[in-house]
C-alpha cells in the first residue's frame, strides 16, 4: 500500500506546510510498511521535486500543466482524484491550509471517502489509523476512525515536526487530462509586508481592545519586528476597525499554534484562547491581575502595557544585539 | 434570485464542554445558528432585498433544530426545510452534504449559502462536498461578494491575503466573518417567522436510503484537552520583570 501526500505549491514556491505533512506520512509509512508517494501538480514545477526529495518520498508524481497556474477546486480536484484513483492509497494527506481546506472535501465527496479535517495526531495501531482532531474549538480533543478503503485527513499547521529522510525519491510524470475550472482567479491580493503568515508564525504579537486605540498597533508593530514575528489581534480590536479581520485570532478567527504568542490587552475570553490555546508558550500583559489570560499564560506580566512592551522591546534589542 | 441557505445548530461559543462516557454531552447547552452560518444568512437575505426571489434555509438536524431555522425566518428568510431522520443522526458531514444536495436538487435555485465551518466540528467540509454533489463550482471563505448578470465576484481568504474569483451561477459560497454586519431578528420579524413554513423532511421523502449517507468517519470517543500547567505571573519593577521574561523565554522555553 502507500501513502499520497498533495505537495502544496503556490506561484512556484513550495508552503512550508508541505514539509510538515510530508514529514509525517514518512512517519506514518514506516511506521504502516507502506511507501510514501507525493503529487506534485502546477505550472513549471518539476525543479521543486528536489526540495522534496530532502524529506524522503518513494515517489514524486509530476503534473505540469498552464491550466494549473492557479489553483482552481476543479482542476485540482480532477487531478488529485486521477492520482487517488491509479495509486489506490491507504491514506490521503493534505494540509489544513486554504488549499488543503478547499480541495480534500472535494475530492473526499467525488471518491465517496471519509475525511478527518484539521489533525494535530495520526496513529497507527498496526492494522488502522486514529485521527485526532480539535472539537469544539479546542475545549475538547476527538479521536476519528474512518472505514473507507481510502482515508483522507488533513493537518493543522505547525503541529506536525519537519523531518528529514532518505528514500528512493523517483519522479515520474503524472498527466491526467485536466478538467476546465468553472471559477476563474482574477486577483491575488498578497497582504502588505513582509512578515510571516499568522498559521505559519514561529512567534505572534497580538493585541487586543487594551491598546485604546488603532494607533496602539504600531507598538505591537515594533515588538513583532524585534523578534520577527506575525502581528494577531483579539476579535474586539478587529470590531472596533483597528486591525483587518485577517488578524482575528480566535474561534471565529484564526487557529494558530505558534512557539510563542504574546497577547497585549487581551482579557483571554474563550473565544480567543480557541484560537491560541495550542501555542507552546503564552505571555500575557495585562493591568488587571483578575485578566483570564494572567491564568492561562506561562509568564504574565501584571501592567500597563505602555510601560511594559516599551521596555521589553528595548530588551530584546540590547540582548539581540 | 432564489437562494438556499444551508444553517447548522450549534454549540453557544460559550459552552462549557462536558464530557460524558468519551461523547461530548448536549445536557443543558445553549444552542445557537452556528455564528458563519449567519452571515450566509445575513448575505443572503440582503441579495433578495435587493433581486426579489426567495431565500430557503435549510438544515440537517433534530428537533431543536426547528429553533434555529425559525430564528432565520425572523432574521428575514422566507421558509425552511429541515431534514430529519433517525438514519441521519450518526452520519458525518458527507452524509450531511448528499442528503441536503438532493433536496437542493429538486428546488429552483441560482445560489447555495453556507458558513466556512461550523463551531462545533470545525471540519469545513460541507460546502465543497455540497458543490461536488450539485455539481457546480465553489467558493469557500468569503469577505466579499458582488453578484450581477449571474455571475458571482467573490472575494476569498487564503492564506497570507485574499483572491477574486469570478463564476457564473449556480455555485455553492461558504461565508467568512467580515461578509457583512449580521441583523438582530426585529419584533415583527419574530412575530411573521412563526406564520412561515417550515416543513419536516424524512430520508424515504428525499428517495435516499440510510446506506446513502451513512458515515465513513465515525467519532469513537472525545476527551477534555490536557490542562495547561499553571503559570507564572512575574512581579517587581518593570525593568526587572522584563529582564526576567526575556531570560524566561530564551532559557527556559527556548523560544526566541
Ligand atoms: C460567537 C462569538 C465568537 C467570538 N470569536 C472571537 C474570536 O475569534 N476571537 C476573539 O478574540 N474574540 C472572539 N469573541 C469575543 C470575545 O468574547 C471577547 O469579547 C474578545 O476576545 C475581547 O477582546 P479583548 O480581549 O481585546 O477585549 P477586552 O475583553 O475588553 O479586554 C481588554 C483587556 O485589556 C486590558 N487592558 C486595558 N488597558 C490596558 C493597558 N494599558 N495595559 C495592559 N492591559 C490593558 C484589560 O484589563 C482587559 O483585560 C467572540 C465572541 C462570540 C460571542
Ligand atoms: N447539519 C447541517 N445542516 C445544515 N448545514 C450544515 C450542516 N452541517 C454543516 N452545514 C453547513 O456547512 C458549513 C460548514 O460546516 P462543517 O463542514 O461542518 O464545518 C456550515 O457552516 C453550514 O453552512
Amino acid at each position: 500500500m502507500s501513502i499520497v501526500v498533495f505537495a502544496e505549491q503556490r506561484g512556484g514556491a513550495l508552503r512550508k506546510i508541505t514539509f510538515e505533512v510530508i514529514s509525517e506520512g514518512k512517519r506514518l509509512a514506516t511506521a504502516a510498511g507502506d511507501s510514501l508517494k507525493v503529487l506534485l501538480a502546477g505550472d513549471n514545477v518539476s525543479g521543486l521535486a528536489e526540495e522534496l526529495k530532502k524529506f524522503g518520498p518513494d515517489e514524486i508524481a509530476v503534473v505540469n500543466s498552464d491550466k494549473l497556474a492557479d489553483y482552481t477546486t476543479e482542476s485540482y480536484a480532477g487531478v488529485l482524484t486521477d492520482y487517488v484513483k491509479q495509486e489506490n492509497p491507504s491514506l490521503v494527506l493534505l494540509g489544513h491550509s486554504a488549499i488543503g481546506k478547499d480541495l480534500a472535501p472535494r475530492v473526499t465527496a467525488r471518491l465517496g471517502a471519509g475525511l478527518v479535517s484539521d489533525c494535530i495526531e495520526i496513529n497507527y495501531d498496526g492494522g488502522d489509523f486514529s485521527f485526532i482532531h480539535p472539537i469544539y474549538a479546542g475545549k475538547a480533543v476527538a479521536t476519528y476512525k474512518v472505514n473507507s478503503a481510502v482515508k483522507i485527513a488533513t493537518l493543522r499547521p505547525n503541529i506536525f515536526a519537519m523531518e528529514e529522510a532518505e528514500g528512493a525519491a523517483n519522479v515520474v510524470d503524472f498527466a491526467p487530462e485536466i478538467a476546465a475550472s468553472r471559477t476563474t482567479v482574477k486577483e491575488v491580493i498578497q497582504q502588505a509586508g513582509d512578515r510571516p503568515e499568522l498559521t505559519e508564525a514561529d512567534i505572534i504579537c497580538s493585541g487586543g481592545r487594551g491598546l485604546g486605540n488603532p494607533e496602539g498597533f504600531d507598538l505591537i508593530e515594533q515588538l513583532a519586528d524585534a523578534l520577527g514575528a506575525a502581528v494577531g489581534s483579539s476579535r474586539a480590536a478587529v470590531d472596533a476597525g483597528w486591525r483587518d479581520h485577517q488578524a482575528q485570532v480566535g474561534q471565529t478567527g484564526k487557529v494558530v499554534s505558534p512557539n510563542l504568542y504574546i497577547a497585549c490587552g487581551i482579557s483571554g475570553a474563550i473565544q480567543h484562547l480557541a484560537g491560541m490555546g495550542s501555542s507552546k508558550c503564552i505571555v500575557g500583559i495585562n493591568k488587571d491581575p483578575e485578566a483570564n489570560i494572567l491564568t492561562v499564560a506561562d509568564f504574565g506580566i501584571e501592567g500597563d502595557l505602555y510601560k511594559v512592551v516599551p521596555a521589553l522591546i528595548e530588551k530584546l534589542k540590547e540582548v539581540n544585539g | 434570485m432564489n437562494i438556499v441557505t444551508c444553517i447548522k445548530q450549534t454549540f453557544d461559543t460559550e459552552a462549557k464542554i462536558v464530557i460524558d462516557n468519551g461523547q461530548v454531552s448536549t445536557q443543558g447547552v445553549n444552542l445557537i445558528v452556528n455564528p458563519y452560518d449567519e452571515y450566509a444568512v445575513e448575505e443572503s437575505i440582503r441579495l433578495k432585498e435587493k433581486n426579489g426571489g426567495e431565500v430557503v434555509v435549510v438544515s440537517v438536524g433534530g428537533d431543536k433544530t426547528q429553533e434555529a431555522l425559525r430564528y432565520c425566518l425572523a432574521m428575514g428568510a422566507d421558509r425552511a426545510v429541515l431534514i430529519q431522520d433517525p438514519a441521519l443522526e450518526q452520519a458525518d458531514n458527507l452524509g450531511c452534504a448528499v442528503a441536503m444536495a438532493k433536496l437542493i436538487s429538486q428546488m429552483e435555485y441560482d445560489l447555495v449559502f453556507c458558513g466556512k465551518e461550523a463551531v462545533d466540528d470545525g471540519a469545513a467540509q460541507v460546502p465543497s462536498m455540497l458543490a461536488e454533489k450539485l455539481d457546480l463550482p465553489q467558493a469557500n471563505v468569503l469577505t466579499a461578494l458582488e453578484i450581477a448578470d449571474g455571475q458571482a465576484t467573490a472575494t476569498r481568504e487564503i492564506d497570507g491575503g485574499s483572491e477574486v474569483l469570478e463564476m457564473k451561477l449556480p455555485a455553492v459560497l461558504s461565508a467568512q466573518k467580515g461578509l457583512n454586519e449580521v441583523r438582530y431578528p426585529s419584533l415583527p420579524g419574530i412575530m411573521k417567522a412563526k406564520r412561515k413554513e417550515l416543513k419536516v423532511v424524512s430520508l424515504a421523502d428525499l428517495e435516499l436510503s440510510a446506506e446513502d449517507v451513512a458515515a465513513k468517519t465515525e467519532l469513537v470517543a472525545a476527551e477534555l484537552p490536557p490542562a495547561r500547567k499553571a503559570g507564572r505571573v512575574l512581579s517587581g519593577e518593570i525593568d526587572e520583570m522584563v529582564a526576567e521574561l526575556v531570560s524566561l523565554l530564551k532559557d527556559e522555553a527556548k523560544v526566541i
